[in-house]
This record gives structure tokens, C-alpha cells and sequence, in this order.
């Protein structure tokens, strides 16, 4: 028993925190765009963190739920309604078999994710439920959703105690422009001090060029003492590749394992959650911060999770 | 292994990885020093690695800050790179990759043949007769990036990219040589095509080939083509491979 799918929505797949181990084979890691998110929306319906949920893109799906069970939906708001009445995001929500999920339409942010209590039956393919679209592998044979998908549950829950504590408020709030901050390296002495100084206080703006793979900017070009190519080396999450161009992409979970464009800085991971809600037109600036701060905010953002399931585990 | 500290930098690519890089360059002897400090690092204990990634030059290392942060994680590599003249590299494995070359498997053979002006025979005897280093993957699942082919064989890359090359596919592009290991769009110049699949994801070892493993391609005839296909088919082909000898060529 299972979900079907009525309308697959603009680019629904099914990921979890990635495929961790096989980069050195060229494999890349894929996994959620905003992995808070998808964690606290796992926690809210008594998920292990990393079990894979149905990560939503400004359209979102058309569920059929013929089998009862709970659900939490989390990160940008795209209007989330159970059989034409709105639904609750960032709270965990009781679904009847016969009922239907549908989004009415990005409010704000632009990725949702869906968790479902006990999981989703998708076979792990070197060790992860992640779909990778370009090598068809993981999630559903490969792919997006498409109409008529049927994805059975795992150990569906139709009730979850304590379901008054499984909630937290929705953490996205639109901005006329966001901040991300950045800790620079790795080639970050590839580049004038004035395209540092370009890339640390301009304005930059999110193009369509948008995909799992990268984020593209526009905005004042950061210059480079040569030019944007070295030879390969890795690239980590978050990455900001300055090719000769000048201009500034992003690169995010579907990213090739190595590259050979350079890369002025990295975003940090507690800022993942605001980059995975990024649309086109939206504005962003980079601040510098030390590797240090990052970890102390990564770290805190951890416990904060760590406290909210206690909470609704009622360990405390 | 002898390792010049003063070469090697710490980059910085996030908080939750950094890249240990040991020059700037495309060399073995680079690749060498990559590859002592890589077995290292797996044997040192250090907690908190979560994957490494060879490159050319590099070897980056992802690691859970909830474990180590990135000061102490510095200060043990440090100690680590201080310690490679005591470690023991054990030889390389050579992978041998069975290759029917030219015919329909390998249409751009009599091509590589006119530019490098040799008969199709001697461009595959000079193919065949290399190890070639794995310097890393990349690019796409079990995508070797291979140094060492001759120049006398280097061909410039097909002026119009193919839609559709079937994985297993050998190609030469300039100086480079390789193996497509799924089907993809391209431009390299193909040679001929392994039976062998350098990548399944629903293998045990869903990649074949490893960085630092050295690859030499066996030209085959049909029959064997055929066989090695129904033995991969079935999934009880085992490549062959052997401990290449200290200065092997």
C-alpha cells in the first residue's frame, strides 16, 4: 500500500542525505538540497534524520494516500492543502487513505520536502535512496515522478503519539535580499583583490539557471589575476565556481565530483537551508566568515535539532 | 616517500572538507605522494573521516565537525605528512581491460591511423603497450582520467560530438585515452570497445576501476569479445589484474 501519484509537479524526486563514499569513483553524492529541512521534516514523523523524503520544486506534487499514514512537510512554502483544506507545514499531519495532497503554488522559497513516517520503499543503490537523474540511478528507476507513479510505503504510521508536540514554527522568511556567508578557499589566490573585493560587497542575482546541479548568478564580474581554469581537483557542496566568465555558480548536490574551474569560496552549511529556497531574481550578497564560525554554527544547529527530538520523542 | 612540506597546502573548501594539495602540476611523482598519504590516512585512525577524493594533485577529505573540527583535523594531518617516508606503498594493481579494436566497435580507428600516419596495427600495438596511471575519476560514474599514452597516437577530438556512445567505448582525445563507462554523448575518437563494465551500480563494487590503479588494454578478437559480454552478462567475469613491477612502463 502505498501513494499514487495523480501530477508529478514541476521536479519531484525522492532523495535522503546523499550517496556518501563513492565520489572518488566519480559518483556524485546527490542527496536533498536543504538537509535541515529534510531532517527536521523526518524528526516530526519519528524518522531516522537521513531517510529519504520527496524533495518538491515550485510545483509541487498531486499525492493520493491509499493507505493512512503520517507525514510532515517542510523548507519553502508551496501551498500545501489535504483535500482542498490548507495543511500545516513544519507540523507532522495525520493522513486518511483517500485523501489527497496537492500544492497550490509557491508562496515563498521554492523547494518543499515531504517526510513520511517509516519511510518510502525504494531500493538503496550504493547505499542511498538519492535519485541522480543523469546516471538514471536511485529513487524511482532513476527519475522524476511522473503521473502514475505508485511508491509504497515502508512501515506506514496511521497515528503517531503526541502529535500536538510535532511541530515547530516554519523557519523560511522571504527577503528582499538574503546573506549568505562564505569561507574562502579554495582558489580564492586566483583572484585580484579587487575581484575579492567585487565578490564579498556586490549584489548578486539568482538566474533561471537553477537545476540540482548549480545555482548561476549575475551581477559585477569578479576578476581573476589569470583566468578560471586549474587543473581538477574536487568540489564540495555549496562550492562557488568562478569560471573565466567571472560570474558565479553555485554548485549543489547533483555537482560533478571534480572540476577544473576555480573556486573563489564555499558557502557555509547552516546557510544551505536559505540556498535550496533561492529563486530567480532574488538578490543574495556573500560575507566572509572563518572556517571556525561555521563549525560553531553547524555544530549549534545540530543540538538545536538533537533538543527537538527530544522534544517530541518526550525524552526530556 | 620523500614529501616536500613546504609544497603542500591546506585549502579550505567548507566546513565539513578541505583539499590537501601537493603541487601544481600533472605528475606521477605527485600522484605517488597522493596516493602513500591516502593509505595513511586509512590507517592513521584519525576519527571523523567521512570520504576522500583523490584528484591530479590532491586529495580532498570530508569529515563530520560533530567529531573533529578543523584545527585538529590540520594538526593531525600535519603529523601525518611528517611521517610518509615510513610508509610502505604496496605496488599498484594493473587492471587489464580487453579491447576489440576498430570495426563497428571502434569506427574512428583508421582515422587516428591516417593522422598519426601509421597502419591501424601499430596505433593498437602502441595502445596496448602502456600502463596507463588512473591519475582520477571523474566527470561521470567510472570515468578514468588516464596519463601516459603516446603522442605518436594523439588525435584531436571529433569535430561533431556523437549523440550516443555505448558505455565500454575507448577513445582518444588529444593526449588523452579512456573508457566510456556509460552511454553518453562525446567527442572522443573511438578506437574500438571493452566488453568489461567499468561501472554497475548494482554491483558489489559498483566501480571498477580505482585512483592510483594503472589500467593496460589487451586487444581481443570476437570470439573473446563475445565471451567476456555473456561472462559480464551473467555477472561472473572477473577482470584480471596484477601488481605492476617497479618501474614498469
Amino acid at each position: 500500500m502505498s501513494i499514487t501519484v495523480w501530477n508529478p509537479g514541476l521536479l519531484t524526486t525522492v532523495q535522503d542525505m546523499g550517496r556518501v563514499g563513492y565520489q572518488q569513483f566519480g559518483v556524485p553524492v546527490s542527496g536533498v538540497l536543504d538537509p535541515r529541512s529534510a531532517a527536521i521534516a523526518n524528526i516530526l514523523v519519528g524518522n531516522p534524520e537521513d531517510e529519504a523524503v520527496l524533495e518538491c520544486t515550485m510545483l509541487g506534487p498531486q499525492l493520493r494516500f491509499d493507505q493512512p499514514n503520517c507525514i510532515a512537510i517542510t523548507g519553502g512554502d508551496l501551498g500545501p492543502t489535504l483535500d482542498g483544506q490548507p495543511a500545516a507545514s513544519y507540523r507532522a499531519l495525520s493522513v486518511k487513505a483517500g485523501q489527497v495532497l496537492r500544492f497550490t503554488g509557491p508562496k515563498s522559497g521554492c523547494r518543499a520536502f515531504i517526510a513520511f513516517a517509516g519511510g518510502l520503499d525504494i531500493p538503496l543503490v550504493m547505499g542511498s535512496r538519492s535519485t541522480y537523474m543523469k546516471a538514471k540511478i536511485g529513487g524511482l528507476q532513476g527519475r522524476k515522478l511522473e503521473k502514475g507513479d505508485v511508491i509504497a510505503f515502508r512501515e506506514p504510521k496511521a497515528e503517531l503519539r503526541d502529535m500536538g508536540l510535532r511541530a515547530i514554527a516554519p523557519e523560511f522568511v522571504p527577503r528582499a535580499e538574503y546573506t549568505l556567508h562564505v569561507i574562502l578557499g579554495p582558489q580564492d589566490d586566483a583572484f585580484t583583490d579587487e575581484g575579492l573585493g567585487t565578490f564579498l560587497s556586490q549584489l548578486y542575482t539568482v538566474t533561471p539557471e537553477f537545476d540540482r546541479m548549480g545555482c548561476r548568478l549575475d551581477g559585477p564580474v569578479v576578476q581573476h589575476k589569470t583566468n578560471g581554469d586549474i587543473i581538477s581537483d574536487g568540489i564540495s557542496f555549496g562550492a562557488i565556481q568562478i569560471p573565466s566568465s567571472g560570474k558565479p555558480i553555485i554548485m549543489l548536490s547533483d555537482r560533478q565530483t571534480t572540476g577544473g574551474y576555480t573556486k573563489i569560496a564555499s558557502v557555509i552549511s547552516t546557510d544551505f537551508r536559505i540556498l535550496a529556497q533561492l529563486k530567480a531574481g532574488d538578490k543574495v550578497r556573500f560575507q566572509q566568515v572563518s572556517v571556525q564560525y561555521a563549525q560553531d554554527a553547524l555544530l549549534a544547529q545540530r543540538a538545536a535539532l538533537r533538543a527537538l527530538r527530544s522534544t517530541v520523542d518526550r525524552r526530556i | 616517500m620523500e614529501v616536500f612540506m613546504a609544497d603542500v597546502r591546506f585549502l579550505l573548501t567548507g566546513d565539513t572538507s578541505l583539499t590537501v594539495e601537493f603541487g601544481n602540476e600533472i605528475s606521477e611523482a605527485i600522484n605517488t605522494q597522493i596516493r602513500a598519504f591516502h593509505i595513511a590516512l586509512k590507517n592513521s585512525g584519525i576519527p571523523g573521516i567521512m570520504e576522500t577524493v583523490p584528484t591530479y594533485r590532491s586529495l580532498m577529505i570530508h569529515y563530520d565537525p560533530s567529531t573533529i573540527l578543523y584545527d585538529p583535523l590540520v594538526k593531525r594531518l600535519k603529523a601525518l605528512l611528517g611521517q610518509l617516508d615510513q610508509i610502505q606503498i604496496p605496488p599498484s594493481d594493473v587492471l587489464e581491460i580487453p579491447v576489440l579494436y576498430g570495426g563497428e566497435e571502434g569506427p574512428d580507428l583508421g582515422f587516428v591511423a591516417r593522422h598519426s600516419g601509421k597502419t591501424p596495427e601499430e596505433v593498437i600495438r602502441i595502445h596496448t603497450s602502456v600502463e596507463y596511471l588512473i591519475y582520477m575519476l571523474g566527470f561521470t560514474p567510472g570515468f578514468t582520467y588516464l596519463g601516459g599514452m603516446s603522442q605518436e597516437i594523439a588525435t584531436p577530438r571529433l569535430e561533431t560530438p556523437r549523440v550516443k556512445i555505448p558505455a565500454g567505448s575507448v577513445g582518444i582525445a588529444g593526449a588523452q585515452t579512456g573508457v566510456y563507462p556509460i552511454d553518453s554523448p562525446g567527442g572522443w575518437q573511438l578506437i574500438g570497445r571493452t566488453p568489461v563494465h567499468m561501472y554497475d551500480p548494482n554491483r558489489d563494487t559498483p566501480i571498477l576501476p580505482q585512483a592510483g590503479q594503472y589500467i593496460q588494454f589487451r586487444a581481443i578478437d570476437q570470439a573473446e569479445y563475445d565471451r567476456i559480454a555473456a561472462e559480464e552478462a551473467a555477472g561472473t567475469y572477473v577482470c584480471r589484474r596484477h601488481p605492476r613491477e617497479e618501474g614498469a612502463r
